[in-house]
C-alpha cells in the first residue's frame, strides 16, 4: 500500500467517527472536553458555531454520532453525546458577547428565505455577519418550523426553542411572519438577489383504505395533528387511539395522545420492530410510558358503524429475510386482528410539497416533487434559487438542515460575489497540534475510563404523563455530565507516526491494549489487513500505513478500535509516535471561530 | 517509565486459548523500564509464547536476580509464583524451587551482569546440573541501572555512549552454555518476535536446561552508533541459522517450507519440535560444531541467532539424581514415614 496521506483533511476526520457521522461535522470530542472542564459556555459556542441549535439538538437530535461512536466497537455503548450537548446548553453563561458582529452598514445584497425552519434560520445566521439584508417569510406566527409544530413540548420546551430561534432573529432578520406563501413568482417579482427555500416536507401521507372516507373526521394526519396541538388548537383526545406508523412522528403522536387524555393508545406498525424508522431511544421512551408497539400488522380496513369509527382491521404477516438481506412480509396465516379505536393518527411518512412554486420559473422538479439540485451547492436549475433542509432531498432532520444551510450560505455568498460555486468554495483543512506537554504529560485526559454509559434522570412519571408541557428528561446534572464526558475516547487526538524517528523497538506494539499497531512487510490492502496483530476486518475503518522503514517493513495501524490512550506515544523512546489534536476545518461562512 | 496504566479493555476479537484465556491474561503489571527497552519486548514474547502454549499461569515459577532484566518477571504472568532473589543468585533459588516442586514450569530471567559477572559461577553450575527450566538472559551489554558501564558481555572495541572503547574480551554466554552442557541453546533478538516467540515455546517444553541469550538493546545507554548491541547493529549483523517452533498436538501445521529444510523432532510430552534450517549446512545436534561455528562467526562480528544446539534426548537433574516423581508438597506422611518394617529392611542392607 501507498503510505497514508495524513494531511488529507478527511483522513483524521474519519477517525473522529462522531464528527464524521455528524452532517454538520460538529467537533464532538472538543466540546465534550470543555464540558468535562465545566467550560459550558465555550462548549455551547463550539456547538452553536457548527450546528446552530445546540439546546434544541441536545434534546431532539437524531444522533447519527452515537451509533458511530468508537465506544460501540470497543465495548458496546456509545458516549451519551446528545445529552452532553444539552448539558452545555443548560449550564452555559451569557453568550451575547460571543455572538458574531452584524455590520450596520449592509453590503447591498438582499436575500429571501422562505420558511422559518432550522434550515432558513441557519442560512440567516451565516449570511447576516457578512452584511446581507435577510428577509424571512413564514406562514406561522412564530419561527422554528417543524421544531415548533411537530416536536412536542415534553421533548422540547418552548423556552429552549424560543431562545435559539430569537437569537438568530435578533441578529437583524426582517421577519414576514403569519402570511401564507402562495406564489414563488410573487416572491421572484420582489427581486431579491437570491432565494433560499427551506419549507420542509409539509405533507403527511394518507392511506387509501376501505372505509377511509366514511370516517374522515376520526382520522388525523400525524404531523398536522401535532402542529394543532403545538399551537393550542387541539387540547385533548378522548377514547381509544391507534397510531399507525413506525417513525419518530408516530412516537411523538402516541406519547402526545397519552398526555392529552386518551383512554388507551397503541402503535401499530406494518413492518418488524427492528426495521422501524424510529430511533431506538424514542421507541424505548414510548414503551416505557406503557404504550404497546404492535408489529407486522398492515392495516386492511377502517371498520365503522353509523358513520362512527369502531376500529381498524389488521392483517397478520411474518417477516422473511430474502437473499438480499431485506425483509419481505408473507401472510402468517393467523386470522385478521381487529383493534378498537375512536381515533386513528396516521404517521406513515411525509412528502415534499411545493404547489406554490410555479413550474415556469426555471426551477425543475423530479417525479417525487423534489427540486433538481446540485448536491454540493444546493442550487436549483434557476441559479438564483437554493434549497435546503427537508425541502431539498426529502425528510431528514434538524442536524441535516443545519448542514445544508452552511453549504447553501456559502453558495449564496459566492453567487452574490459572482464567483464560481464549485471552484471558489473554501477548501476543507486540518491542523495537527501536539498534545505533548512533558515527558508523561498530555494536554488531554489520556487514561481510558471503563465506566458504562450513564442513564439520564427522568421526571416523575405522574407529572410527566399528565402535562404536555413538562419535559420528560431532566438531563444530566454537572456531576453526571462530568462522569459521562470522561467516557469520551478523545478520538480527535490522533496517533501521528514519524518514520525517520522510529528504531523499530516494538515498544508500541507491546503496549497497545487493542493490538492496533503492527510492523509488517508491505502488501496490497486486502492481504495487509489480514497480516496484522489483530486482523483489520472492519473495512469501514482505514488503516494507517507508514513509509518504508529501515528493516524494509512498514508500520500499519488499524484505526478501528484505537482507544487514543496515548500509550504508544508514552512508550516510544524516540517520539516517533506523538498524540496530536486534529482540528478539522469544515467550510462555513461567518463562523465565529474565524 | 509509563504513568498511564494499560487499560484492561482488549481487542474485541482477541483469541482465547485452549484453557479459556486471552494473551492479555498472561500479562503482568505495567513496566517501569525505560520506554523502548528491549526487555519489554522479551516480556511480551514470553506472554505470547505462554498464551499460545495454553499453559496455566499459576503453574509457573518465575525467578530472577538483580538488574533491569530481573525486574521483568513482574511484567509477565501476573498469576504465577515468583521470587526476586539477590544479585546473581537466581540459579540457586531456581534449583531449590525445581527440586522441591518439579511440576512447576521454571522460568529464570537474568541479565548480562547478573549471569556473566556476579552470578557467573551460579550460571555455570545450574547449566551443568541440567535443571529443567528456561534460563533466559536479557543481554544488553551494559549496566543500565547504574548508568551505562560496560558489562562482561560487551564486545571489545564497542564504545560507551560517550565514545570510550571497551578494552576487555567479552564473555559469550552461548559459548559457555554449550561448553558446560546445556541441552538447548539458542540466541535471539528482542526486536524479532517472529523468531523469539517460537524459540521460547520450544525452550519451555524442552526437558532439561534450555538457555536463550536474547540480545536486548538498552535504549538509554547502549543504542548508539559505536555499540554492537544496538537495534541497528544487531539488525545489520544478524545471521540466523535455524528457526525452531513447537507444535502442540492440537495445533494446525501451517508453515510451508522448502523440501528438505524442515525436520520434526518428537518431544516427550507428545508435542513436536520443528526445526527449519535457514542455513542448510548447519547441524543443530552437533555441540562441538555449534561451539566452533558461534566462535568463528563472532570473530567476524556476526551475531549468530536461532536454535544453535538441541539434544532432544537430554536428561534433567531429577533423572540424574533419581528423585521422587512427585513434588515434595504432595508427599504424604505415609510416603515420608514408610514404617518400621521399611526401616528394618533398609538397615538390613548395611549389616
Amino acid at each position: 500500500m501507498e503510505p497514508t496521506n495524513i494531511f488529507d483533511p478527511n483522513y483524521f476526520h474519519k477517525v473522529v467517527d462522531c464528527q464524521w457521522a455528524c452532517p454538520a461535522h460538529t467537533p464532538v470530542p472538543e466540546y465534550i472536553r470543555l464540558i468535562a472542564q465545566e467550560r459550558y459556555t465555550e462548549a455551547y459556542m463550539l456547538n452553536w458555531d457548527s450546528n446552530v441549535f445546540p439546546g434544541v439538538l441536545g434534546r431532539t437530535c437524531d444522533r447519527p454520532c452515537e451509533p458511530a461512536c468508537r465506544r460501540v466497537r470497543t465495548e458496546e455503548t456509545p458516549v451519551a453525546i446528545c445529552r452532553l450537548k444539552r448539558v452545555a446548553a443548560d449550564n452555559k453563561g451569557d453568550v451575547t458577547a460571543f455572538m458574531p458582529q452584524v455590520p450596520t452598514e449592509k453590503n447591498g445584497k438582499r436575500i429571501a428565505l422562505i420558511g422559518a425552519g432550522p434550515a432558513s434560520l441557519a442560512v440567516a445566521r451565516d449570511l447576516l455577519p457578512l452584511g446581507y439584508e435577510v428577509h424571512l417569510f413564514e406562514q406561522d406566527k412564530k419561527g422554528g418550523g417543524f421544531m415548533r409544530s411537530q416536536i412536542p413540548a415534553f421533548r422540547l420546551p418552548e423556552r429552549v426553542l424560543d431562545e435559539e430561534v430569537d437569537r438568530i432573529l435578533d441578529m437583524g432578520v426582517h421577519c414576514h411572519f403569519g402570511q401564507e406563501i402562495t406564489s414563488m413568482k410573487a416572491m421572484m417579482d420582489m427581486n431579491f438577489d437570491a432565494y433560499f427555500v427551506g419549507t420542509g416536507a409539509p405533507r403527511g401521507r394518507d392511506l387509501e383504505l376501505k372505509g377511509r372516507e366514511e370516517v374522515d373526521k376520526h382520522i388525523h394526519i400525524g404531523i398536522d395533528w401535532l402542529s394543532s396541538v403545538a399551537f393550542g388548537h387541539i387540547t385533548e383526545i378522548k377514547g381509544k387511539v391507534i397510531v399507525m406508523g413506525g417513525g419518530n412522528t408516530a412516537m411523538d403522536c402516541c406519547r402526545t395522545s397519552l398526555r392529552l387524555g386518551a383512554e388507551s393508545v397503541s402503535v401499530v406498525v406494518r413492518s418488524a420492530f427492528e426495521v422501524m424508522k424510529a430511533s431506538e431511544w424514542e421507541k424505548d421512551d414510548a414503551m416505557r410510558e406503557g404504550i404497546p408497539i404492535i408489529n407486522n400488522r398492515p392495516p386492511k380496513e377502517f371498520v365503522h358503524k353509523d358513520g362512527k369509527l369502531q376500529g381498524v382491521l389488521f392483517e397478520c404477516v411474518t417477516p422473511v429475510k430474502g437473499e438480499d438481506g431485506r425483509l419481505r412480509y408473507e401472510p402468517s396465516g393467523e386470522p385478521d386482528v381487529f383493534i378498537e379505536a375512536d381515533h386513528v393518527l396516521m404517521a406513515i411518512g411525509q412528502d415534499n410539497h411545493c404547489p406554490w412554486i410555479e413550474r415556469d420559473l426555471g426551477i425543475e422538479f423530479d417525479k417525487w416533487d423534489c427540486p433538481t439540485l446540485d448536491e454540493v451547492t444546493l442550487q436549483t436549475t434557476n441559479p438564483k434559487v437554493f434549497f435546503g433542509g427537508d425541502s431539498a432531498f426529502g425528510p431528514e432532520n434538524i442536524i441535516w438542515a443545519s448542514a445544508h444551510a452552511h453549504r447553501a450560505a456559502i453558495s449564496i455568498h459566492l453567487f452574490c460575489e459572482d464567483q464560481d460555486l464549485i471552484a471558489d468554495r473554501p477548501p476543507e483543512g486540518v491542523n495537527l497540534i501536539s498534545t505533548k506537554m512533558g515527558v508523561h504529560e498530555w494536554a488531554y485526559d489520556a487514561e481510558h475510563n471503563a465506566a458504562s454509559r450513564h442513564i439520564v434522570p427522568l421526571n416523575e412519571e405522574k407529572t410527566a404523563l399528565t402535562n404536555i408541557r413538562v419535559e420528560v428528561e431532566l438531563g444530566f446534572d454537572q456531576v453526571l455530565a462530568e462522569k459521562e464526558a470522561q467516557r469520551c475516547l478523545n478520538c480527535d487526538v490522533q496517533t501521528v507516526f514519524t518514520e525517520i524517528l522510529c528504531i523499530e523497538c516494538d515498544a508500541c506494539v507491546d503496549i497497545c491494549p487493542m493490538d492496533c499497531i503492527s510492523f509488517v512487510a508491505n502488501e496490497d490492502e486486502e492481504p495487509l489487513r489480514m497480516q496484522l496483530m489483530a486482523p483489520a476486518d472492519n473495512k469501514e475503518q482505514d488503516i494507517y500505513v507508514s513509509d518504508v522503514l529501515k528493516t524494509t517493513r512498514v508500520m500499519v495501524k488499524d484505526e478501528d478500535v484505537c482507544l487514543h490512550c496515548g500509550l504508544c506515544a508514552e512508550r516510544c523512546p524516540t517520539n516517533a509516535w506523538d498524540m496530536q489534536r486534529s482540528i478539522v476545518h469544515v467550510p462555513q461562512l461567518g463562523s465565529y471561530a474565524e | 517509565m509509563t504513568f498511564v496504566a494499560k487499560p484492561r479493555v482488549h481487542h474485541p476479537k482477541l483469541p482465547v486459548n485452549e484453557i479459556g484465556l486471552t494473551r492479555r491474561d498472561y500479562e503482568g503489571s505495567v513496566s517501569t523500564l525505560c520506554a523502548g527497552c528491549g526487555h519489554d519486548s522479551v516480556s511480551a514474547a514470553i506472554v505470547q509464547a505462554c498464551a499460545e502454549l495454553s499453559l496455566p499461569p499459576h503453574r509457573f515459577a518465575k525467578v530472577s536476580g538483580i538488574g533491569c532484566s530481573s525486574k521483568t518477571p513482574s511484567y509477565f504472568l501476573n498469576k504465577s509464583h515468583g521470587f526476586n532473589s539477590v544479585h546473581g543468585r537466581m540459579p540457586s533459588v531456581m534449583t531449590g524451587s525445581n527440586l522441591a516442586n518439579r511440576d512447576l514450569i521454571g522460568v529464570g530471567v537474568s541479565g548480562d551482569g547478573d549471569s556473566a559477572s556476579i552470578g557467573f559461577g551460579q550460571f555455570a553450575h545450574i547449566v551443568r546440573r541440567s535443571i529443567n527450566m528456561l534460563y533466559l538472559v536479557d543481554n544488553n551489554g551494559t549496566y543500565g541501572l547504574t548508568k551505562g558501564q560496560f558489562s562482561a558481555t560487551n564486545d571489545k572495541g564497542s564504545t560507551s555512549k560517550k565514545g570510550v572503547p571497551n578494552l576487555y574480551e567479552p564473555i559469550d554466554l552461548v559459548s559457555s552454555a554449550l561448553q558446560i552442557g546445556a541441552s538447548f541453546v539458542a540466541r535471539s533478538f528482542s526486536g524479532d518476535k517472529k523468531q523469539l516467540v517460537p524459540l521460547i515455546k520450544a525452550a519451555l517444553m524442552h526437558k532439561g536446561m534450555a538457555f536463550i541469550d536474547v540480545i536486548s538493546p538498552c535504549v538509554a545507554f547502549n543504542n548508539h552508533s559505536g555499540s554492537t548491541k544496538s537495534y541497528e547493529f544487531v539488525r545489520d549483523h544478524i545471521h540466523n541459522v535455524m528457526d525452531a517452533d513447537l507444535i502442540m498436538t492440537h495445533d494446525e501445521v501451517t508453515a510451508d517450507y522448502a523440501e528438505g529444510t524442515r525436520e520434526d523432532v518428537s518431544m516427550p510430552d507428545g508435542s513436536t519440535l520443528q526445526l527449519y534450517k535457514v542455513d542448510a549446512d548447519y547441524d543443530p545436534y552437533d555441540r562441538v560444531g555449534a561451539l566452533n561455528y558461534v566462535q568463528r562467526m563472532q570473530e567476524k562480528g556476526e551475531v549468530v541467532t536461532g536454535l544453535l544446539y538441541v539434544n532432544p534426548d537430554a536428561v534433567e537433574c531429577h533423572d540424574i539424581m533419581d528423585t521422587v516423581s512427585r513434588p515434595l508438597n504432595e508427599l504424604t506422611e505415609a510416603d515420608l514415614c514408610p514404617g518400621s518394617d521399611t526401616l528394618a529392611a533398609l538397615n538390613q542392607r548395611y549389616r
